[in-house]
């Protein structure tokens, strides 16, 4: 019987020549990230709860200061001094401020094949060049500092086969919404989206990312692909190259499959507060907003901030709206200044932001208040996920925020002329 | 055992809700606990005593990986969590730091918030309003982890050896 690219990637890091959904196996990690929302956490259970404190390879971690940047009050500042310290003291590669964990992983770390635990439920964004990357917590981090092992339940595999070609105007960002929608917030429970046909091949790893970073929306432990030469090509450019190349055998077991034709799926927004909350954005068309956010792990990159750019440009953002433009990287920062897209977004009136996870994750920058709307390129639209617990969040793709920014309601990108 | 007081939620209750992002950097979890709750019941943290339940449907702990949601729980005393199904990150993170995450499909739609129950764990069973219901067994090797006081606890005695 043959396995999926996930069963593969266990069995390699288990050292075991197959494994079935259900089978607990003690797997090598690869590679472990862990950042600002959880860390000052991890160092403190090391230096106070371990009998024998070590790290059984530091070259392996990576810590990355990207929620809360720069940090915003005395107590976030000492809880980030704690993880730098540490950091420094343990020679572990150390990020502030360059952008998105997730964004510098898949930029500078990520390689095809690798087994990489992220102390951040979006970790499942590195299957995008067929890495398998899961969320956990500071504890299960913390075992697998010092051991440089965990165990790992082997999830079973989900199908997503995706035919035809996504339509002008409609991105990544709805199918991912749409795909959600219709399994639903616990759909894929424990188990592994795979994103595979002759659709998938069309998409770029930007798109990639886009759909495996909300893996975790529906449930998921990983979204994954196949890596093809664009996943090879954009590690290549990153100075990379897969650790292995493993493609799912075509007797793999599926526990379910789903096929979605990508050229009839049309602009969607998930209305508040649930992600999988789903509606076509005509249905939302006019609901007014007060702050639109162009950025995340999810949709921060530089194809979405050129999107964002060819709708702005020559119009205004709308009076009394906020318009948060937030590029996922450094390297995507630059890129967008070279593209001439920060002074498009500049002279529309937008306030463009330091690569971080900004409102997405409702703490420091653009918080909302009372009764507040956000239209949002963020991964989640849960009750009070952007500020108060009266506020409202809307998800949708780079054009549709773009779009409803220049409006102040919820518009499509066809509204402006 | 004691009988807990329950406190019950919805299905797909995410952890924001259960402890909110602009609380995850405070120093400690003692400094977070008052906050647990607090976009479902501001004064969730004065009501729930040690030895307390919370109940909930579907997929709860659904969202953010973060291990400060099961930790605020536990920090507060809350005895365990008996959901119709977990999300997994927090599935994992409950047992990984000692906390009981119980599966069970008939006591949430037929309990609220104020009524008692008791958790048995060596027999897998909750008894709430004179009813006993049956809960769906854990895997060994997580039980195992469970009954060892959580994973650190468990590698400590590894690497004691």
């Amino acid at each position: 019987m043959g396995m999926t690219i996930a069963e593969k990637i266990i069995a390699a890091a288990a050292g075991v020549e197959s494994v079935r959904p259900g089978d607990i196996h003690t797997v090598n990690l690869d590679r472990m990230m862990s950042n600002d929302g959880t860390t000052h956490l991890t160092v403190d259970m090391y230096n106070n709860q371990l009998n024998h404190p070590h790290i059984a390879d530091p070259k392996k971690l990576v810590f990355i200061v990207d929620h809360n940047v720069p940090s915003d009050n005395p107590k976030t500042a000492a809880s980030q001094k704690k993880m730098r310290d540490f950091a420094r003291e343990n020679g572990i590669d150390f990020w502030e401020g360059k952008g998105v964990c997730h964004q510098i992983m898949m930029e500078n770390y990520v390689c095809s094949g690798e087994l990489i635990f992220g102390a951040d439920s979006h970790t499942c964004s590195y299957g995008a060049v067929g890495a398998f990357g899961t969320g956990v917590g500071c504890t299960d981090f913390l075992y697998g500092m010092v051991t440089g092992t965990s165990w790992v339940l082997v999830p079973e595999t989900v199908k997503f086969n995706l035919v035809g070609k996504l339509p002008e105007g409609v991105y990544a960002r709805d199918l991912i919404l749409e795909i959600i929608g219709t399994v639903g917030a616990n759909g894929c429970n424990y188990q592994v989206m795979e994103f595979t046909g002759e659709g998938a091949k069309t998409l770029s790893i930007s798109d990639r990312i886009a759909l495996c970073n909300m893996a975790v929306e529906a449930g998921a432990k990983t979204g994954i692909f196949e890596p093809d030469e664009k996943a090879i090509a954009y590690l290549e450019e990153h100075g990379r190259k897969p650790k292995a190349i493993y493609h799912s055998d075509p007797d793999a077991v599926y526990a379910r499959e789903y096929t979605f034709d990508l050229s009839k799926v049309r602009p969607v927004v998930a209305k508040p507060d649930f992600v999988d909350n789903l509606c076509p954005a005509e249905e939302v068309r006019g609901i007014k907003i007060d702050e639109a956010f162009l950025g995340s792990c999810n949709n921060g990159r530089i194809e979405d901030l050129r999107v964002g750019a060819s709708i702005i440009k020559g119009h205004k953002v709308a009076d009394r709206v906020r318009f948060l433009v937030v590029p996922a990287s450094l390297e995507i920062y630059k890129q967008a200044l070279k593209e001439g897209l920060i002074d498009i977004f500049m002279d529309a009136g937008a306030i463009v932001m330091n690569p971080n996870c900004s409102v997405c994750w409702g703490s420091c920058q653009g918080v909302i208040g009372e009764n507040e709307v956000l239209i949002s390129t963020g991964t989640r639209n849960f009750k009070g996920r952007a500020g108060h617990p009266s506020s409202k969040v809307y998800l949708g793709s780079a054009a549709t925020v773009t779009a409803s920014a220049i409006v102040g309601k919820i518009a499509l990108a066809e509204d402006i002329q | 055992m004691d009988k807990g007081t329950i406190f019950k939620f919805h299905n797909d209750l995410d952890t924001d809700q259960i402890i909110a992002s602009q609380y995850l950097l405070l120093p400690n979890l003692e400094e977070m606990k008052a906050h647990t709750f607090e976009s479902q019941d501001p004064d969730f943290a004065k009501k729930v005593k040690p030895g307390d339940y919370v109940v909930a449907g579907e997929n709860f702990g659904c969202g953010s990986s973060r291990e400060q949601a099961p930790g605020v729980l536990k920090a507060l005393g809350v005895k365990a969590v008996v959901a119709k199904s977990f999300a997994r990150i927090f599935f994992r993170n409950a047992i990984n730091i000692g906390l009981p995450a119980i599966v069970c499909k008939d006591l949430p739609d037929e309990v609220q918030t104020g009524d008692t129950m008791e958790l048995h764990m060596s027999e897998g069973t909750v008894e709430a309003n004179g009813k006993t219901y049956t809960c769906t067994k854990l895997p060994e090797y997580m039980q195992l982890i469970l009954n060892q006081g959580g994973l650190i606890a468990s590698l400590n005695k590894e690497e004691d050896k």
